[in-house]
């Protein structure tokens, strides 16, 4: 302590830091926001040029393999689609302050469910798409719901901590697939699944390309309209619903909203299937926009553990959420495109850091002042 | 630094704190308070809750920092900006939520955060050490003693003695008493008074006036961070001195109270029997009931019963026995929403963490209990439009001075933020309304304003359960008052009758100190 007030006492000005008394303006958390994404890339560049790489080349090289020209911008949307809904997932849950951190083993029920309906089969294989689409949908919501509830209802009734519940829960998805489709279902002994039929896949923008050429190669799918329809839906449910509203009460104060007749109970099981849902959601979608069969690698692949961060970053918000996504799935493709693929994964990791960190000026500000007083 | 302490009188001055401001978001805990401590003095410091004593306090062990004045420690100006400063310059305190790490022992807590001893612990020896300390001082604890096996007046004694092993002069003890059982009380008096003989000074924070004219030696009353008596030798100041100067507010303006007119009964609570948060009970057969177009009181010293009652009340906590009626259907051991949905409104003690959501703007706060019907929502979607349009009439009406509605709560001062929550409640022409401590806290203007929507409340015909610690705004309010002590109700008087005020403060005063209303009327009659 006693070398701390002599630095003070050598330094001609004075650095206090107190809670803010009144909301900054609109436009403030936008631009801190900015700030410490300009903030991350430089921490970054300067990792990179210590680590003897080129940094301008290296953020230029991710700038053009993921947004360089159609062809990968509509990849990166591809990326995109999961992480939209899978963060959703995790943005209602948190937004009650419930820690779902299952939305991966939610988005793989999603997945199974979906499959189940043209694998089991539910539908035979030559059903239009009109018909397959809405079923798997629907599937695919229930199954992730399914996996949501348990831990709500845990929580709810005997208060189990939903965070070990939710992670635990996910191993028993991968689990519960990896039998499926080594057992009961598998193509010839491998690891997957037969092919799914053509109604079964979702529509990609390629097939256009008949009467748009421009279009040709894309495989941007269906899933992205879904992604953001979803967002939208959401963004009514929290801010324009009684039900949205009893969630952000409850999830700001629990006391208050008890106070205000508000069953908590209740709430905590609803929204934990709401959120199940949405990640389920993502699963039929990636299954039959991207997969087109039940396999464990590429549906287990992180988006829900990348859904919890991308929430966070877009401060719980759905259509945030969009963009943010969009920005997730850029580095995730530029991974694959530069060597070593390490340095998406950091930056990354640093753009996070400085987002959170980012959130003490909103709360704090810094006041330098010249002198004692 | 220029400034010089001020010149002494035979007994020197041992702390002086000049001027002393502190402020925390949107209130003023310290403003410009003074505050002196002789040599070998137990100083007594008087206030309500919120007052600002722990604040002064926390300020003088050097945990805070205050924003202007000077603090001087044997006539020498101190900064301190850590508690180890304040220890260096001889001040430590005991707070009132330990600070000990159970698993260890005693003579371990205490050596906890020394430079001593340097490398082996040789524990048996600082052992020793500790039982010599405690037996100068009259604390007794076996050093080796893990925590966890202590009771509550042995920790106390622990955290006593790691102040006096670090070589403290001034010891501040913050609410000593609130935790201890009345032997311990006495016994802990036995070891402050061991501590002034010895040479130490004592700084005794409390709000428990009877205790403080018995210890201290002086008595300094802070109220809303002012310091209204600084100083006063303990015996020449009556007890009731002290209370008008603890909660005295002057009465600066009068409620117009038009004669009271009460109608049938609305709420009925009948003998219920409920726990505290620690499973201990709190309420044990408490009766009560009140009508319409009334205010009734319940008065009686903090933490014998009266949160409790308005949980109950409102649904926020279970009854083990009895039943809450309003207009004769079930309330108690029901849902809040129950309550709510037939007119109950409840304005809670807590109005940051139970009558609000603090990060939520004020619209979402006043929409809190008539979300659920037209016009605030539809078809379960809200109208924000018709949100908006109720919070700005509300803010209006209401006087909240806040630049616009979208504004969350936690920005608002204390006044602002009990009208928003008494603006909801009101607006919802509840026909019962229980309302625990609303002007705690609040300044003069802003008491005034909730005082009148009270009896607002009154003449529109709704039944009124008020419940608050300060006795003039129970008598200036109320049309009958309970006084409860330990859960039970002594006794019911009614106000603006046959009895004076002085005859009702005499009265309520021996009621909230345990004794029953039927033996003070059998001794009056006696006499």
């Amino acid at each position: 302590m006693a070398e701390s007030t002599s630095i003070k006492q050598k330094m001609p000005f004075r650095i206090r830091i107190e809670p803010r008394l009144s909301e900054p303006p609109a436009w403030y958390p936008a631009l801190v926001s900015f700030g410490a994404l300009i903030v991350a890339l430089i921490l970054g560049g300067i990792l990179i040029t210590l680590a003897g790489g080129d940094a301008l080349r290296s953020y230029q090289h991710i700038a053009k393999a993921s947004f360089g020209d159609i062809g990968v911008l509509s990849d990166t949307i591809v990326k995109a689609t999961p992480i939209i809904l899978a963060a959703l997932a995790c943005s209602v849950a948190f937004r009650m302050k419930l820690w779902n951190i299952g939305a991966e083993g939610q988005f793989i029920m999603g997945a199974f469910g979906a499959s189940a309906i043209v694998l089991a089969p539910v539908l035979p294989a030559d059903t239009s798409r009109w018909i397959f689409i809405p079923v798997m949908m629907l599937a695919g919501m229930v199954a992730g719901a399914i996996w949501g509830f348990i831990p709500g209802y845990l929580k709810a009734k005997f208060n189990v901590n939903e965070i070990i519940s939710t992670l635990m829960l996910n191993y028993v998805a991968v689990a519960w697939v990896n039998f499926w489709i080594f057992g009961v279902w598998t193509e010839g002994g491998f690891q997957m699944t037969p092919k799914f039929p053509n109604g079964a896949s979702l529509p990609r923008l390629l097939e256009l390309s008949k009467t748009f050429p421009a279009v040709r190669g894309l495989t941007t799918h269906f899933g992205l309209l879904i992604g953001i329809v979803a967002a939208i839906v959401l963004w009514f449910i929290i801010f324009r619903s009684r039900w949205g509203y009893e969630i952000r009460l409850i999830g700001d104060n629990p006391q208050a909203a008890k106070y205000a007749g508000i069953n908590i109970t209740q709430n905590t099981i609803w929204v934990m299937m709401l959120s199940g849902a949405l990640a389920g959601l993502g699963g039929m979608s990636e299954i039959a926009g991207v997969v087109h069969r039940l396999q464990t690698a590429p549906i287990a692949a992180g988006y829900g553990f990348t859904g919890i961060i991308v929430a966070w970053l877009a401060k719980l918000n759905p259509i945030v959420i969009i963009f943010v996504s969009i920005l997730f799935g850029a580095l995730i493709l530029a991974g694959r495109e530069i060597q070593p693929s390490g340095v998406p994964k950091m930056i990354q990791g640093i753009i996070l850091v400085c987002l959170i960190a980012s959130d003490f000026l909103l709360r704090y500000r810094i006041i330098i002042s010249r002198g004692e007083e | 630094m220029t400034e010089q302490p001020s010149s002494t009188s035979e007994t020197p001055l041992i702390v002086e704190m000049r001027k002393i401001v502190k402020r925390f978001p949107g209130v003023l805990a310290n403003d410009h308070v003074d505050f002196k401590l002789l040599h070998g003095e137990i100083h007594g410091l008087l206030g309500e809750n919120g007052a600002g004593k722990s604040t002064l306090m926390n300020v003088l062990a050097g945990l805070y920092r205050q924003e202007a004045g000077t603090i001087f420690v044997n006539g020498e100006p101190k900064v301190f900006s850590s508690p180890r400063d304040a220890i260096k310059a001889g001040i430590g305190m005991v707070h009132q939520h330990f600070m000990l790490v159970p698993s260890q022992t005693v003579t371990e807590n205490i050596l906890l955060g020394l430079d001593e001893p340097h490398f082996f612990l040789r524990l048996p020896e600082y052992d020793s050490k500790v039982a010599e300390l405690g037996e100068r001082f009259g604390l007794k604890v076996d050093p080796r003693a893990k925590i966890w096996q202590l009771s509550v007046g042995e920790q106390q004694r622990v955290e006593i003695l790691k102040m006096l092993y670090r070589g403290v002069d001034v010891l501040i003890m913050d609410e000593p008493t609130a935790v201890l059982a009345p032997q311990e009380i006495e016994g802990l008096f036995v070891t402050l008074r061991a501590m002034i003989a010895q040479g130490k000074s004592v700084i005794f924070i409390s709000h428990k006036l009877h205790e403080v004219s018995t210890i201290a030696d002086h008595v300094s009353v802070l109220r809303r961070g002012v310091c209204t008596a600084s100083g006063v030798p303990s015996k020449g100041v009556s007890r009731q001195e002290l209370a008008r100067l603890m909660v005295g507010r002057e009465v600066v303006f009068s409620l117009d109270k038009k004669p009271s007119n009460p109608q049938s009964v609305v709420l009925e609570v009948d003998d219920i029997y409920a726990e505290n948060d620690k499973g201990l009970p709190a309420l044990r057969g408490v009766s009560l009931n009140v009508r319409a177009g009334e205010i009734v009181g319940v008065a009686g010293v903090a933490g014998n019963g009266q949160s409790e009652i308005s949980q109950v009340i409102s649904g926020m906590r279970q009854c083990k026995q009895g039943q809450v009626l309003l207009n004769g259907d079930k309330v108690s051991n029901r849902t809040t929403l129950f309550g709510i949905q037939h007119g109950m409104a409840y304005v809670p003690e807590d109005r940051t963490h139970v009558g609000s959501a603090p990060n939520l703007s004020i619209t979402d706060n006043v929409i809190m209990k008539n979300y659920r019907k037209p016009p605030i929502s539809n078809n379960g979607l809200l109208d924000m439009k018709a949100a908006t349009k109720l919070a700005n009439e509300l803010k209006l009406a209401y006087d909240i001075i806040v630049p616009n509605v979208s504004t969350p709560v936690r920005l608002l001062s204390g006044g602002n933020l009990q009208r928003v929550i008494l603006a909801r409640e009101i607006s919802g022409l509840p026909a019962f309304m229980v309302a625990v401590q609303p002007t705690r806290g609040l300044d003069v203007g802003a008491i005034e304003g909730v005082q009148r929507l009270l009896l607002a409340q009154r003449e529109a015909g709704a039944a009124v359960l008020l419940i608050s610690e300060e006795l003039e705004e129970l008598l200036s309010l109320s049309d009958r008052i309970y006084v409860i002590y330990e859960g039970k109700i002594m006794g019911e008087v009614k106000v603006g009758g046959s009895d004076t005020d002085e005859r009702l403060v005499d009265v309520i005063g021996q009621m909230m100190t345990g004794t029953p209303l039927d033996q003070i009327q059998k001794e009056g009659a006696v006499a």
